[in-house]
């Protein structure tokens, strides 16, 4: 991996650039937050305040859901373009959610609790998680670009089988859960925020316990263990971690294919290290920044409401073929 | 699912057998279940219609067979035959198993040009959709396939894994313009192929894309030297880049018409033509009948399949087709690199 910029700077007054990136990103995140807050309000504060809030929540939880999730797997499978999405879980998410519905029934379904369901659902993504982690990076090594066209496959597969399950399902029911399935950033799944909020804590949480190991788990296998680090163990464990991230990001608000792809490259060159201490934190703050600031002109500058989602592919997807035409040998 | 069983076995034919793979009663196989699935798409339906039915038919009868079972199976048989043809053609062309349609960007590009056609000319012309799908098509295959020659990359894998990302931001662009105008609804309509809307008068204009075969049928041989590389055609006396862009002007025109008039088959140019080739070996010519009837029985198979999985409702064949295909192209993938590496 090389750092053109930065390699002839001393490694002092590099450590300065970044602290003094990463305040600007905290700086700019925060300015981002309160501008999402107030600009266009109209009407009455008392109730524009707390609907925000909930939403800016949700916006919160999800940049930082992706932007940990896509570090951490990106780490784990030793490269820079596979990103869960790219490997089609989230698109896994929504199918094992729409699976559920169609053998348990809508009366069923939302008749169970929110959290309970959430959990469920999450049971089920890391059992079929761990299997397609199993299959795809198990005994044989594939080559990168064969995993990745696999999982951009997979990802198309996954969305089909979800269009015939609910093809599949009474038309009735279906509709009953179309609102349940299909999160967006518009409908942020309110019951859900509180769980969502447990669930990034304590995944977070539990990943700082992991930080200085994760940086020798991204050297390779071999080194990683040559250095004393078990090394299945901790994949194993930031393998769990991305199943729940996912899972609290897609619950929320859908699938967004590229944005971690984006906030966890950006993060790496902004700050010009792979340690992470840094990167994980510099590419959350990016994810919120990149979410609320895209938001905000949408709304208020075009008056899009539901739109965000498309514009990060769009641009994500720009910057996955730079990837692949800049770094043709990963 | 079934004509793929038949090409798996004959793919087990021993080594020395290869190319001689296919034997006369495969296709014999093939147009039988060709055959049977013909009738089973003559006489699924909501509306009652039994064979017999047919030879003393009364006048509500016979309208449903001639405007609606009819027109889909020939509709059926010209989409899926030709959208192989093109995968074929194409797969030649770019000297790589895994590029087709669907991932080189073709089919998105000519999506975005049916939103741009609504936009400037409304959604009832059909004859502006049509062209400036053809003319959008066309430009982004040709953008990616000098971008791919520009970019030489040895690698098998990332020239597909490049198109499909260009089509993954194509249809992002294409999908943001919908949303801006209002079309999202038109877009859902050829974003997944659905053979439900075939009546007569509403798809005659596929009758160009068996043109479009047939005129691959005979350039077979001139793609088959093109695809050897520039020099050895030129030393040939191949004329290399009229060649080429006949090629692409073929794929262009067969996948625009396709997802004008029944959209987005995913896959079926890709998952077809790369079983026969691996039953039958390289030879295009040869290959290419096989190809034409072997796309037409699975589009008839997961058509038929889709029609009676939820009788009465109508699931759209695109669906089927692309859980059916990604299964096949994964298979495809992780075979291909096992046996290499």
């Amino acid at each position: 991996m090389s750092r053109p910029l930065t390699a002839v700077l001393p490694e002092e007054a590099r450590a300065l650039r970044r602290r003094r990136r990463m305040m600007l990103l905290a700086v700019l995140a925060v300015a981002a937050a309160a501008a999402f807050m107030t600009i266009g309000v109209t009407g009455s504060w008392e109730y524009a305040l707390p609907a925000r809030s909930r939403r800016l929540a949700g916006m919160v939880l999800v940049g930082v859901a992706i932007a940990v999730s896509t570090v951490l797997f990106q780490t784990v499978t030793n490269n820079r373009i596979l990103t869960p999405s790219v490997m089609g879980f989230d698109a896994l998410f929504v199918l094992l959610q729409t699976v559920g519905v169609f053998f348990l029934g809508a009366a069923t379904v939302t008749g169970t609790d929110v959290r309970l369901r959430f959990l469920v659902d999450l049971v089920a993504l890391v059992a079929f998680g761990a299997a397609l982690y199993r299959l795809l990076f198990g005994r044989t090594q594939h080559d990168i670009y064969v995993l990745v066209l696999v999982g951009v496959v997979l990802g198309t597969l996954f969305t089909s089988l979800t269009l015939l399950v609910s093809r599949l399902i009474d038309p009735n029911e279906f509709l009953t859960l179309q609102d349940l399935l299909f999160a967006s950033f518009n409908g942020i799944n309110r019951q859900l925020l509180g769980i969502a909020a447990g669930a990034v804590v304590i995944t977070v949480a539990a990943v700082l316990r992991l930080l200085p190991r994760l940086d020798v788990v991204a050297l390779g296998r071999e080194p990683a263990i040559g250095l004393g680090v078990g090394h299945r163990r901790v994949v194993n464990q930031a393998l769990l971690a991305v199943a729940v991230l996912v899972a609290v990001a897609t619950a929320l608000v859908g699938p967004i294919t590229f944005l971690g792809l984006l906030v966890a490259n950006l993060a790496r060159q902004v700050l010009g290290t792979h340690r992470h201490a840094w990167t994980l934190p510099g590419a959350s703050l990016i994810a919120v920044i990149a979410l609320t600031v895209g938001q905000l002109v949408l709304e208020e500058g075009f008056g899009f409401t539901t739109s965000l989602s498309i514009v990060v592919n769009f641009v994500g997807g720009i910057v996955f073929i730079a990837l692949l035409l800049r770094e043709p040998r990963l | 699912m079934m004509r793929t069983t038949t090409a798996a076995a004959s793919a087990r034919v021993p080594e020395q057998g290869r190319g001689h793979g296919v034997r006369r009663w495969h296709i014999g196989l093939a147009l039988l279940l060709l055959a049977t699935g013909a009738l089973a798409s003559l006489f699924i339906g909501v509306s009652d219609l039994t064979p017999l039915d047919v030879l003393e038919a009364d006048e509500e009868q016979s309208r449903v067979f001639l405007v609606s079972r009819v027109p889909r199976l020939l509709a059926i048989l010209l989409a899926g035959s030709a959208m192989a043809v093109a995968g074929l053609v194409m797969m030649h062309l770019t000297r790589n198993r895994f590029v087709s349609p669907s991932t080189a960007g073709t089919t998105e590009w000519a999506g975005l040009g049916i939103v741009v056609a609504t936009l400037l000319f409304g959604a009832t012309s059909m004859a502006a959709k049509m062209g400036i799908a053809i003319g959008f098509a066309l430009v982004g295959t040709w953008a990616f396939l000098r971008l791919v020659r520009r970019a030489a990359f040895s690698d098998m894998i990332v020239v597909p894994l490049l198109g499909l990302m260009l089509g993954a931001v194509v249809s992002a662009g294409a999908r943001f313009l919908a949303y801006r105008y209002d079309l999202l609804q038109t877009m859902d309509a050829w974003t997944n192929g659905d053979f439900s809307g075939v009546l007569a008068g509403r798809y005659e204009l596929l009758w160009a894309v068996a043109a479009g075969t047939v005129v691959a049928y005979l350039y077979a041989d001139r793609f088959s030297i093109a695809g050897m590389g520039e020099g050895f055609a030129i030393n040939l006396g191949v004329p290399y880049n009229r060649v080429v862009t006949t090629g692409l002007v073929i794929v262009s025109i067969v996948t625009a018409i396709v997802v004008v008039t029944v959209g987005e088959i995913p896959f079926l140019g890709l998952v077809v033509p790369n079983l026969v080739t691996l039953a039958m070996g390289d030879n295009l010519r040869r290959v290419l009948p096989v190809t034409a009837l072997a796309g037409a029985a699975f589009v008839l198979v997961c058509d038929v399949v889709a029609r009676t999985i939820r009788h009465p409702y109508e699931i759209p064949v695109g669906t089927v087709v692309g859980v059916v295909g990604g299964v096949l192209f994964i298979g495809l993938l992780l075979r291909s690199r096992g046996r290499t590496a």
